[in-house]
């Protein structure tokens, strides 16, 4: 249970880090950037933190938030190491709902003397939003299911109290798995609990992603244009 | 103020947002660096990188990681060689050839592939299929390279079936259309006209399946088996570049040597992964007019 909570704890701070910053970075893409050195600039640049490896991101995450900024091993450094592994995620995600807006919707809305802003605002985000949504809840799977980058940075392989601020280190599902399967002195009679383990997590993040995928196809039959 | 500055305002304030992940990028570079380029006071880049023993607790240490590197390359093309036709042949069948109804399930099916956890995979290969190869192949262990390809592959197919699967969508209908008006037969269409227009998008999606192979982390330090050795045959354990990385990160002293190796390794790896996504970028921008009207 205090793995459960602490993977939990880890994704929602993940996730408000991500989304906010994911979302207003594809709107800029989408809406306002022209094609230029910058936008192509920006779109490498999010291409290659996709493909950075995970482990690298916990280096990055133990070298810049644990040590540089001086978190600690904390929810706080986790959650954050994590929120930069999902942003390439919701930035793509992001971007391809907003883009699946007809283009007539903001015509529409400018021809009646509505400002660019409050066009996004009021009339594009809105129409965006279930792609939004879908994009954020498969970045929160990933975001579930990462070991490497919270090794370092705020995996606790046991605590006995569950964390108090945000300053202290949790338990995380994935992690506990790794260790369960690895560093135990009796690999062999705490195989029930492993196995145990790794149902939890797969259910958890398959069952995050199926919710995902079922709000797409649903949304995809709803679609009004 | 005036409408017209407000929305120059917001629109600013909006590239702001985007650079971030460009400074992101750019504070990893600088942080690994920071914390990896103490190691060459000790050791020359060439004995790093060329060093055939990688011994950082000994005294004096020996910080060589050719071994390592060898050990990514190999897990890497091994799962490539099962990863790709099955990616590339699975793309084809969900976007050429499957009923829509199956191909709604099968999408659905990869997905929710590509979002297994990694750890998961990992622990799948230990307790399932190392102990199959070692009674099967009457190995001393099973954790080895074909054990880290083959789960390795499990998690390149996803990426690469999904973006060969968006690049045979968007071949233009004229073609087949054309083909088939032809006389051709649909097989013959499938493997001389659509596979070949869409090849720069399947050549992405294999590059980018193998940047996703090589920098995995948890699966090899799981399945590989950990020697830090050169591998004389494929049912040897290896020790690549990742694992050696989550595995001693722990145990190394804070700001050692061992330390700033584990950081070196860590840019060796980063670099790796780099190129192979601007190599990717590359391919996919540079053939991507290949519309009907340019041919």
């Amino acid at each position: 249970m205090p793995a459960i909570l602490g993977t939990l704890y880890l994704t929602i701070g993940a996730i408000t880090v991500a989304l906010p910053l994911g979302v207003v970075a594809a709107i800029y893409l989408t809406e306002y950037a022209k094609q230029g050195k910058i936008v192509r600039a920006i779109r490498v640049g999010v291409n290659c933190l996709a493909g950075v490896p995970s482990v690298v991101f916990g280096l990055f995450g133990l070298g810049f938030f644990v040590v540089f900024l001086n978190f600690g091993s904390s929810i706080l450094a986790g959650a954050l190491t994590l929120g930069i592994l999902i942003l390439p995620t919701i930035i793509g995600a992001s971007e391809e709902a907003l883009k699946g807006v007809p283009q007539t919707f903001r015509e529409a809305s400018l021809a009646l003397g509505v400002s660019k802003w409050l066009t996004i605002w009021k009339i594009v985000l809105p129409s965006a939003l279930p792609g939004i949504l879908t994009g954020s809840i498969l970045g929160i799977g990933r975001a579930a299911g990462e070991t490497a980058p919270i090794m370092f940075t705020a995996a606790a392989f046991f605590t006995a109290k569950l964390p108090g601020s945000i300053f202290d280190e949790v338990m995380a599902l994935p992690y506990h798995v790794y260790v369960l399967a690895t560093a135990g002195t009796h690999i062999e009679q705490t195989r029930p609990i492993q196995f145990g383990t790794v149902l939890v997590l797969v259910a958890l993040v398959l069952g995050i992603d199926l919710i995902a995928i079922i709000i797409r196809s649903y949304m995809r039959r709803k679609k009004r244009w | 103020m005036t409408r017209h500055q407000k929305e120059i305002i917001i629109k600013n304030v909006f590239l702001i947002f985007s650079l971030i992940s460009i400074f992101i990028l750019g504070l990893i570079v600088v942080f690994l660096f920071r914390e990896g380029i103490p190691l060459f006071k000790e050791v020359s880049l060439r004995d790093f990188i060329f060093g055939m023993e990688w011994y950082p607790t000994y005294s004096p240490p020996s910080y060589g990681i050719w071994p390592l590197i060898v050990g990514s390359l190999i897990v890497t093309v091994f799962s490539s060689l099962i990863a790709v036709p099955l990616g590339v042949l699975s793309a084809v069948y969900i976007s050429e050839i499957a009923p829509p109804a199956i191909k709604e399930v099968l999408k659905a099916i990869i997905e929710l592939l590509a979002g297994l956890p990694s750890v998961v995979l990992g622990f799948f290969g230990m307790v399932i299929v190392a102990p199959w190869l070692q009674a099967t192949f009457d190995l001393p262990t099973g954790l080895n390279i074909v054990n880290a390809s083959v789960i390795l592959a499990i998690m390149a197919v996803p990426t690469i079936s999904s973006i060969s699967e968006d690049a045979l969508y968007a071949v233009p209908n004229e073609f087949k259309e054309a083909s088939y008006a032809l006389g051709a037969t649909k097989f013959e269409t499938i493997a001389r006209i659509i596979i070949p227009s869409a090849l720069s998008g399947i050549s992405t999606a294999v590059i980018l399946g193998m940047a996703r192979a090589i920098g995995e982390t948890m699966v090899v330090l799981m399945v590989a088996g950990g020697a830090a050795a050169l591998p004389e045959s494929i049912f040897d354990s290896v020790r690549p570049m990742p694992a050696s990385i989550a595995a001693e990160m722990g145990e190394a002293p804070f700001r050692s040597g061992h330390y700033h190796a584990l950081f070196a390794t860590a840019i060796v790896l980063f670099l790796m992964t780099l190129a192979f996504n601007l190599i990717a970028d590359y391919i996919s921008q540079k053939f991507k007019e290949v519309g009907s009207a340019t041919l």
